[in-house]
């Protein structure tokens, strides 16, 4: 088993914690897993990325050329890496900010509200865990009880109140593709 | 052991914290900001010094003084700095003090950029400053391999009073991966009888200098020196062969780019080309051994780099003719995809 993920958003949309819960989450299943951010100039105003690697073996290469699942929490981030999508991967798009749909018809499309649903919820940062909700529900990669143990792990101690909205969060995205 | 999730830079922080270093002397710098960063948080509740210096130049020179009196120190710095402390580093070299100077390289030359780069090879393995001299250069290609080598790097650089380079580069720098901080068993290392740190009734003066004016005197040094750089050589070359048991091709390279061209050799494994990997951990000294061991059934070479060919002369120089070498590289803080290094696999087994 080999999944490689790119989460890609605005500066602010949580997209590096997002990939940094998911690579904690499948550490702790005791996977092998990789995470890297995008650190250059294009994280002013454009969109911030990471790449994430979860498998059973030794990951050679931590770069990703071609995800098996691309999460596009905005437009700029669905326009730059949806052409490197493999053919048969899955895309999950935030339809709050995304009002186009992908090019391409050997793909799987997902839209959720990702932000609207965020909003709904009283914390429209929680939307990161709406989109991680829907590619865990997805694809099964991980258990949504490590996922919260690894939100958990994340929140700092003064935080601590902001576990439940994120839990919450995280069940209505899988609930969105398990309905 | 727990597994926790870090990044190289942090990892390698606290890896420094628990090999013993004392003191932490550094200007910050992208892409390796989170390490000073990190031991400005952890060294003062550690028992340790951390100190942000109005330059690399001052750094550098604060770690001579460290070093000098005896005490586990280190600095780290990207590639623009890095060029900034080498009049230090050669300070370091004659006065043969021991310390660990990380490097995370970005694009050059000049101010360059932020992204990963591995062209500060040259600099790095051939001296870098002034004068007759080699630092040990260690290339990690994971978060657990930089973490392990900065234990190595304390206690290399103790056992031979000499400065001890970590090469990393932006992206291990940058990115996570699971991390174990082993226990490790103490190493018999030499007393630091040299350091100055006040006679105590001793009756000799140590003295740490780098200046002797009498050329018959400097050449006693440099032979001792280069006697000392001879035995790192013969002992402590290192390195990793994967896929090679059966291997006629190998693809030689380091650091996070030799994780990119393990995947490529994966793919062309797949495809039915017997080709291995190369990947040299110590870059000085040339882990010249490894070629030694595969050149019997080796029908070419690739060297891939994120420079235009640095590492190259060091696989040529080890080859000597025997094979052919070719070469491909990225640079600029470009980096090559697994796809990109596969067809050059194919391209070798084409020409050769």
């Amino acid at each position: 088993m080999k999944m490689e993920i790119i989460m890609a958003g605005f500066g602010g949309q949580g997209i590096m914690l997002m990939g940094e819960i998911l690579a904690h989450s499948a550490m702790l299943e005791g996977r092998e897993v990789s995470w890297i951010p995008s650190y250059g100039p294009e994280m002013r105003g454009g969109t911030a990325n990471c790449m994430v690697v979860i498998s059973d073996k030794r990951i050679p290469s931590p770069i990703i050329s071609s995800p098996d699942v691309l999460v596009a929490m905005n437009k700029p981030s669905m326009e730059k890496f949806t052409p490197m999508v493999k053919s048969g991967g899955i895309v999950i798009l935030n339809k709050a900010l995304i009002d186009e749909r992908p090019a391409r018809d050997n793909i799987k499309v997902i839209e959720v509200d990702a932000t609207g649903i965020a909003d709904e919820l009283g914390n429209m940062r929680v939307a990161n865990m709406v989109a991680l909700g829907v590619l865990i529900g997805e694809t099964g990669i991980v258990k949504p009880e490590t996922v919260i143990k690894s939100i958990d792990y994340f929140l700092p101690a003064h935080r601590k109140n902001m576990m439940e909205i994120n839990e919450k969060a995280l069940k209505r995205g899988i609930a969105e593709v398990q309905k | 052991m727990e597994k926790v999730l870090m990044k190289g830079n942090e990892a390698l922080a606290e890896a420094a914290i628990r090999a013993g270093c004392k003191c932490f002397f550094g200007y910050p710098i992208t892409p390796q900001s989170e390490l000073p960063a990190y031991l400005a948080r952890e060294m003062p509740k550690r028992g340790g010094v951390f100190l942000q210096a109005e330059s690399e130049v001052a750094a550098i020179n604060m770690v001579y003084g460290a070093a000098g009196a005896g005490v586990r120190v280190m600095t780290s710095s990207s590639s623009p700095g890095i060029s900034l402390k080498q009049e230090g580093i050669s300070y370091l070299c004659g006065a043969e003090l021991p310390c660990v100077i990380v490097n995370i390289m970005r694009g050059g030359p000049g101010l360059g950029d932020i992204q990963p780069a591995q062209s500060d090879y040259f600099q790095a393995t051939r001296g870098g400053g002034h004068g007759d001299y080699r630092t040990i250069v260690l290339a990690p290609s994971s978060v657990q391999e930089l973490v392990d080598l900065v234990y190595d790097a304390f206690d290399l650089a103790d056992m031979y009073r000499n400065p001890v380079l970590i090469l990393g580069d932006g992206i291990l720098g940058q990115m996570m991966e699971p991390v174990v901080f082993k226990e490790r068993p103490a190493r018999q290392l030499p007393p630091k009888d040299w350091a100055t740190t006040g006679k105590m009734g001793r009756q000799k003066t140590n003295v740490i200098n780098s200046l002797y004016l009498d050329p018959v005197k400097l050449e006693e040094h440099n032979l001792k020196l280069f006697k000392k750089y001879q035995e790192i050589e013969a002992k402590e070359q290192r390195y990793e062969i994967l896929n090679g048991d059966d291997a006629e091709y190998f693809v030689v390279a380091y650091g996070i780019c030799a994780r990119i061209a393990h995947a490529a050799v994966e793919m062309a494994r797949e495809d039915g080309i017997k080709v291995g990997l190369i990947r040299p951990i110590t870059l000085w000294p040339y882990p010249k051994k490894a070629f030694e061991e595969v050149l019997p059934k080796a029908k070419a070479f690739l060297t891939v780099e994120l420079s235009l060919g640095q590492m190259v002369e060091d696989v040529k120089l080890s080859v000597e003719g025997r094979a052919p070498v070719y070469f491909y590289g990225r640079t600029g803080g470009m980096v090559p995809t697994a796809e990109e290094i596969f067809e050059e696999i194919k391209k070798m087994r084409g020409l050769s």
